[in-house]
């Protein structure tokens, strides 16, 4: 799961570096992902994986590492199993 | 059509007396009133006290009129994030027989928008917009950035409510910092309190809180959630009318969103970081008839004076 998250932030999170050098417990945040791309990337992950976000969970902290990522998408694809 | 909020009771009868009073003029559109000299003069006096309260600051006059060329607007990600709140201007480019049915319908009151074109203009948002791509023009910042007063321009935001303190069209009394960002947003945070004395010194009985912008759908949930979190916006709110308090002012720490946008850079080559502040003016004048009473000659000698002397 982490490498198709990792390859959706390298189109959507327009970071300040490349996303193949941080680790998943790095913050997106700090490499440069704004709060708009942040918006951008959460659409994109919707979209491929097949998941909506609850409103609990739109928000900063969600999104901020390629863990906390896939930690959430995990919740909500057993939530939808 | 936008959705209509309608007013609470209190609210209503607030604008009622407004209107009996010759304060406000009613239009038939909710949230665009006509003001009447009293309420004026209120208004042009709080906008010249704040002129006064920042000149040691020895800001930089600009003034624009309340239209924003529309690629400063599409530059600005307004449309991302305020999509429901904008409003484009539209003008006629047609031949004549276009202009005659243009004229029939529009006389019947139908619609006639397939003959209007959209024009290099939009209303203005935000009186602090137009400063950006001004300033950004100019190349490199000067070194200590720079600080503008931008005036108290009209703006328009597309919100039709019966709630008399939220107005389609209204003056945005705003300053704006720009430079590094440690001075950037230690200014906002020393203005919030300058303004918060400034409104309790006028009898306001007025406080602030974090707060977040009007982000359109669910992106913008995320967009507010993380601009809360963040401390990038307060608000100073007071009472006027209606189950909550009204923010009649608001600090806005933007880092590097309109400087990116716009090309304004550091004087040693660094994105600068933005700030604005902005006093609604008409919601400060309906906040202090609210308080002191519809009569302005009749408010508290300590009010007035603060108001009608000039420093």
């Amino acid at each position: 799961m982490t490498d198709e998250i990792r390859q959706i932030i390298s189109e959507h999170g327009r970071l300040a570096v490349d996303v193949a050098s941080l680790s998943d417990d790095a913050d997106l945040y700090q490499a440069g992902m704004t709060s708009h791309a942040s918006v951008g990337l959460m659409l994109a992950l919707e979209d491929a994986f097949e998941v909506e976000f609850p409103d609990a969970m739109l928000k900063r902290s969600v999104f901020e590492s390629i863990a906390a990522i896939a930690e959430a998408l995990e919740t909500l694809q057993k939530q939808a199993a | 059509m936008a959705e209509y909020r309608p007013a609470a009771p209190d609210q209503e009868a607030f604008l009622e007396e407004l209107v009996a009073a010759r304060l406000l003029v009613r239009t038939g559109v909710p949230g665009v009133y006509g003001r009447g000299g009293a309420f004026e003069d209120v208004r042009l006096r709080f906008d010249d006290l704040v002129a006064r309260l920042a000149a040691p600051d020895g800001p930089e006059v600009l003034r624009f009129p309340p239209l924003l060329p529309r690629r400063q607007l599409e530059s600005s990600g307004y449309l991302k994030s305020f999509p429901h709140l904008a409003g484009s201007i539209f003008a006629f480019e047609g031949d004549e027989a276009q202009a005659l049915a243009q004229e029939e319908r529009a006389a019947r009151h139908e619609d006639w928008s397939e003959y209007q074109s959209q024009s290099d203009l939009v209303l203005t948002p935000a009186a602090c917009y137009p400063v950006y791509p001004a300033v950004g023009a100019r190349g490199p910042l000067p070194a200590g950035g720079v600080t503008v007063d931008a005036g108290g321009a009209y703006v328009f935001r597309h919100e039709p409510s019966g709630d008399p303190a939220r107005l389609q069209m209204f003056h945005q009394r705003e300053l704006v910092r720009i430079g590094e960002p440690e001075t950037v947003e230690a200014w906002r945070d020393a203005w919030r309190d300058r303004a918060l004395d400034l409104l309790r010194g006028l009898g306001l009985d007025a406080d602030f809180d974090v707060a977040t912008d009007p982000f359109f759908g669910r992106s913008g949930r995320m967009l507010a959630a993380s601009q809360r979190q963040q401390a990038l916006k307060f608000e100073i709110q007071v009472q006027i009318a209606g189950p909550e308090p009204t923010a009649v002012a608001s600090f806005n720490y933007h880092q590097d969103h309109f400087a990116a946008a716009h090309g304004i850079t550091l004087a040693d080559g660094g994105v600068a970081h933005t700030a604005c502040l902005g006093f609604g003016e008409e919601r400060i004048v309906l906040a202090l008839l609210r308080t002191h009473g519809l009569d302005p000659a009749g408010w508290p000698e300590d009010v007035r004076s603060r108001l009608w002397t000039s420093a």
